[in-house]
């Protein structure tokens, strides 16, 4: 019997629905990552390009693939999570970041930045060479952090494609750059590495922002584009976790279209730039 | 049939099919009204503000750009921001940085599926002009829901591809002229409305 002769589109969804439930519920008692809370319109379509890679028809032979096979959860974790980014996304952010946060920065003798939810390391690089223009970078660690392993070991190797390197530097010279930015390269092949000494103050670490507490005190805490993935309740356990990671009138960076309107922390911080979504905690 | 949500597509061309289309809706149509417009991939912040002002001066409604989790709000409209997918969830909207489907960032297909799967058939959707067919798929997963389509007459669209993709996508589509449309999901809001206040009286 062909189930689409009998079953209303209004039946698929609520299928649809348990069958995401019971996957999300699988993978946290099997593995420990906890999916439960992402926002649900973008974890559906994200389910559903892994399914369709995977050539699996349904997101129940999605759940029993993943459950049995912890590569193919690899695969699953990988493609739930990576967000695909480029070096100085949103040039304006980068300048704002020179202009407003850099001269704060500067009047502390040591400075600590987490990068959280790094992915492959672009925006950390791009922060390196900030603070390296700016003349601070010596006096900073910056910690990129994702939940993903794989990333990370990517994001280590500080090599990208040499294909990326025209975006990377048109964002490079719209973000206020000072110097050519083949600089902070060497191309081998098909592929650009980036300087070592950039890497040298950066320490990629995983770390998962839904089950991981707090592990350092921050001056300056980028998390752009990533709360975006997670509902309204899960959204607010990652910013008290990035609050109380937070130095005294340490600032926070969001992403472009992202804000602390409508979240409790709102009023703990005040406004640097509103148009680049840079904060400061006031309280 | 209560309308709970009204969401617009449209590409090339348009901006002017917006203006006139949301002058013609009528102040007391008491439902958010989101648009989903093609733009420029490096839209800077600066150019985001100019198309809400620009829009501003044919509405009353308040004209926002969306941001991530901003509650919806009776009365106002959303404008999808450039380089993010804008989804619908249960009373707020999310926005997604993943790739771009059919080339687009905003999607109209992703934005119509996601109010499609939420409000069901509580959702108004309009097809204006478009150059590509993003927009057909989502038209026909919001009709497959219970939901109302409204299609742009290709014939005076000033791009015909969108509308005659989404015609082809659904069943039972309304075309209407550009002027038309506003007047007339005004009163079938206000009907929905009074059904329901009668409803809750008797």
């Amino acid at each position: 019997m062909d189930p689409d002769s009998t079953t209303t589109v209004e039946q698929k969804d609520e299928i649809e629905a348990i069958e995401i439930d019971l996957l999300l519920d699988g993978i946290y008692r099997r593995y420990g990552y906890d999916f439960r809370k992402y926002a649900s319109a973008s974890i559906r379509r994200r389910i559903w390009k892994f399914a369709e890679q995977e050539k699996l028809a349904t997101i129940s032979a999605v759940q029993e693939a993943v459950l049995h096979e912890p590569s193919m959860m690899d695969r699953f974790v990988l493609s739930l999570t990576v967000n695909v980014t480029t070096m100085f996304r949103d040039p304006a952010f980068f300048l704002a970041l020179r202009t407003e946060v850099i001269p704060i920065l500067k009047t502390y003798p040591m400075i600590r930045i987490w990068d959280a939810g790094c992915a492959t390391g672009e925006e950390a690089y791009s922060m390196a060479i900030v603070l390296k223009e700016e003349g601070i970078y010596d006096r900073c660690r910056i910690y990129a952090t994702d939940m993903n392993e794989d990333v990370l070991r990517k994001a280590k190797t500080g090599i990208f494609p040499l294909s990326h390197m025209k975006e990377f530097t048109d964002n490079y010279i719209q973000s206020g750059g000072k110097n050519s930015f083949s600089e902070y390269y060497t191309a081998k092949y098909d592929y650009a590495i980036i300087n070592q000494e950039l890497r040298q103050n950066i320490i990629f670490a995983q770390h998962n922002l839904v089950t991981d507490k707090s592990f350092n005190e921050f001056n300056l805490v980028l998390i752009r584009n990533v709360l975006i993935y997670f509902n309204e309740e899960l959204r607010g356990k990652v910013l008290d976790l990035l609050h109380e990671s937070m130095a005294s009138f340490g600032i926070l960076a969001l992403g472009k279209r992202e804000s602390l309107k409508f979240s409790r922390l709102e009023s703990a911080y005040e406004e640097l730039d509103s148009a680049m979504k840079l904060y400061k905690r006031c309280a | 049939m209560s309308y709970k949500l009204i969401i617009i597509g449209c590409s090339l061309g348009g901006l002017s099919a917006t203006k006139t289309l949301l002058a013609g809706i009528s102040d007391d149509c008491m439902v958010p009204i989101i648009l989903i417009q093609h733009r420029e991939q490096k839209a800077e912040v600066s150019m985001d503000n100019v198309l809400t002002n620009m829009m501003q001066r044919y509405t009353k409604r308040q004209i926002e750009e969306a941001e991530d989790k901003t509650p919806l709000r009776l009365n106002h409209i959303y404008l999808a921001p450039a380089d993010y997918h804008l989804l619908i969830e249960r009373e707020c909207v999310a926005l997604s940085a993943d790739e771009p489907v059919t080339y687009a960032r905003p999607s109209i297909d992703v934005a119509f599926d996601s109010a499609a799967r939420t409000y069901g058939s509580g959702v108004i959707g309009v097809i204006l002009t478009g150059a590509s067919r993003d927009g057909a798929d989502g038209a026909a997963s919001i009709e497959k829901r219970g939901g109302l389509i409204i299609v742009q007459d290709p014939l005076a669209a000033e791009s015909n591809t969108l509308p005659k993709a989404a015609l082809a996508a659904t069943k039972n589509p309304k075309i209407m002229q550009l002027e038309e449309i506003g007047p007339y999901i005004s009163n079938i809001v206000r009907e929905g409305g009074a059904s329901r206040a009668s409803r809750a009286t008797s």
